[in-house]
């Protein structure tokens, strides 16, 4: 039984039936890491005594006879966004090198709450603010299908973990494409749920209105079941919903025959790599023969996405991370001789390139005299982008598009051109700017063997849904 | 060029960063290149489209809960009630200096 390659359910079953225990298959992940690792650079830090403790307490449930939770065992891994108790968060940069945080994420809380085993912490762009993970403060990652390309961006080391069988699932975040674009790239399912859906209480904020956790897995079912787990009301998160949260996996056997999906014409124009064109028309036939019905949407403001993205994201960037200031947590240049010194000299010495560019841009875009002109117009844009969904959603109920217009590109071959890294999410933006699940799920690979990614969207906390055409193609593909 | 050096040097000091000379030079590229591909916005007339203020098209709690929680202040952020707090010692962990009690950094005010 190759235990490193199981999904979620049936690694609890293994264990539940004393196949093998929560510990030996730590301690597989651990070797696997070792041996696998050291070329993909997936991890920042390994938390293997709470690991371990975590399996132990989960084989002594089974060795009881007691009923596992639904991830009784399942090892994870976690993106370096998110903090954990005792465990070094970074969030992929300098600045937080040395912060050992005194609280959990409520999403990793969850995970661990159901019997999940958290590994460790997974290597991502710095403050994930990047398409590639090359923005990382520590070393790149590379793509375990291919380690000359890049895994994607930012959630990078999440998505390459699963892919490389280093964990059985990973949480993400996304904020402009970071959990479905590298899933897409490294070929593993990525969801981005509804803004609100999933608690963000210890999450390293990049973008307030963007932010989102999610997971990445080997399969839709297995998303289902991690949605499930980490979904709902958090009083320690005012932004989350209080919601029912449905049974994603039990609505999984909904059948998808009858549901209308829109397909939009601006999502498949130019800079859309011929291949990958060609992987989602195939991906469309196959949803058509299982009984979808396919129907022609618009979405006219597409094209401004990019650039509002790119305002509204860096506006609120440039607040958030206003706070390492090196006074009560992260680094602090040495020998500064004032406040504002060491304010500078810190953030300067802590903060890796595409981050100060972000700081810049949304200062800038926040400052006296520019603030009409940028950041509102962008929110104002925000507001066409919403009313375009909202329309096509009276028509359709799930709306397919390529994840990414290409598959996984060569490390290097962006990284000195931030607009061009920019368009990296050009699929994936408008869905955070809007605040609407979506999804990627594999659908082929290139004549060179690159995964390549199918991205389903779908309304205001409606996962059931996109989750369910999600695994009806999978399961016809 | 919509940035000239100027307002790079001014925008530096607003967040609290440096820069060195060759950082400078490349923000001053990177920002116009970036600012001039924002410029596509304005293709668009927004002069009766209202700025999105919620992401949400959901209450974040529930009516009941809301009228539950006494109106203080404190009360505002955690609709469901107040929380304890974080215990000094852990609150101080992390800090680059600290005497126990406070946060120390460097001398504020000259006398």
């Amino acid at each position: 039984m190759d235990l490193h390659k199981l999904s979620i359910d049936a690694t609890r079953t293994a264990i539940q039936e004393r196949k093998t225990t929560a510990f030996a298959l730590a301690e597989a992940c651990y070797a696997r890491i070792q041996k696998e690792d050291g070329q993909i650079g997936a991890f920042l830090t390994l938390s293997k005594d709470r690991a371990l403790e975590q399996a132990d307490r989960i084989d002594r449930m089974a060795a009881e006879g007691k009923q596992l939770p639904p991830l009784g065992g399942v090892p994870v891994a976690i993106k370096d966004v998110m903090v954990t108790r005792g465990v070094r968060s970074t969030a992929g940069s300098k600045i937080l090198d040395n912060f050992i945080p005194p609280y959990d994420c409520t999403a990793v809380a969850r995970l661990e709450s159901a019997g999940a085993v958290v590994l460790g912490k997974t290597n991502c762009d710095e403050f994930a603010m990047g398409s590639s993970n090359e923005n990382s403060g520590f070393h790149p990652v590379h793509n375990p299908r291919d380690l000359s390309r890049v895994p994607g961006g930012s959630s990078g080391g999440s998505a390459a973990a699963v892919a490389a069988d280093m964990a059985v699932a990973a949480l993400g975040s996304d904020t402009g494409g970071s959990i479905r674009q590298p899933a897409s790239f490294c070929g593993v399912v990525g969801l981005m749920p509804t803004y609100g859906r999933v608690s963000r209480y210890g999450l390293i904020a990049f973008a307030s209105s963007l932010d989102h956790i999610g997971p990445l897995t080997k399969t839709v079912s297995d998303a289902a079941l991690v949605l499930r787990t980490i979904a709902g009301r958090d009083p320690m998160d005012a932004t989350s919903v209080d919601l029912p949260v449905p049974d994603y996996v039990a609505e999984l056997e909904k059948p998808v025959r009858g549901l209308k999906i829109g397909v939009a014409k601006e999502y498949f124009g130019e800079g859309l790599d011929d291949e990958v064109r060609h992987a989602v028309e195939s991906a469309i036939d196959k949803l058509k023969s299982v009984g979808c019905e396919i129907v022609p949407v618009s979405l006219p403001h597409t094209r401004y996405a990019i650039p509002t993205y790119y305002l509204i994201a860096t506006a609120e960037a440039s607040a958030n991370l206003a706070r390492y200031d090196g006074v009560r947590y992260g680094r602090r240049a040495n020998g500064v001789k004032t406040l504002p010194e060491m304010y500078r000299r810190s953030r300067d010495e802590g903060f890796g390139a595409e981050v100060k560019r972000r700081i810049m841009l949304g200062t800038y875009a926040l400052s006296a005299g520019y603030y009409d002109a940028y950041y509102l117009k962008a929110q104002k844009v925000r507001t066409l982008l919403a009313q375009d969904f909202k329309e096509a959603f009276r028509t359709v109920d799930a709306i397919v598009t390529p994840t990414a217009p290409t598959a996984a590109f060569r490390l290097g071959e962006k990284s000195n051109d931030p607009l061009a890294m920019y368009l990296a999410d050009i699929y994936t933006v408008t869905a955070d700017l809007v605040g609407i699940p979506g999804i990627s799920v594999p659908c082929g690979v290139t004549k060179e063997k690159l995964p390549i990614g199918l991205q389903i969207l779908g309304k205001h906390f409606d996962e059931s849904t996109i989750l369910r055409v999600a695994h009806g193609y999978e399961q016809a593909a | 060029m919509k940035v000239s050096e100027k307002d790079v040097a001014y925008v530096a000091e607003l967040a609290n960063l440096e820069l060195t000379v060759q950082e400078r030079d490349a923000m001053l590229h990177d920002l116009n290149s970036i600012l001039d591909y924002i410029d596509l916005l304005n293709e668009l007339d927004t002069s009766t489209v209202p700025p999105m203020a919620q992401v949400s098209t959901h209450e974040y709690a529930s009516q009941e809960k809301k009228h539950a929680i006494p109106c203080d202040a404190s009360g505002e952020d955690i609709l469901e009630g107040l929380r304890p707090s974080l215990p000094q010692d852990l609150a101080l962990a992390n800090a680059p200096d600290a005497d126990g009690t406070f946060f120390r950094v460097p001398k504020v005010i000259e006398r």
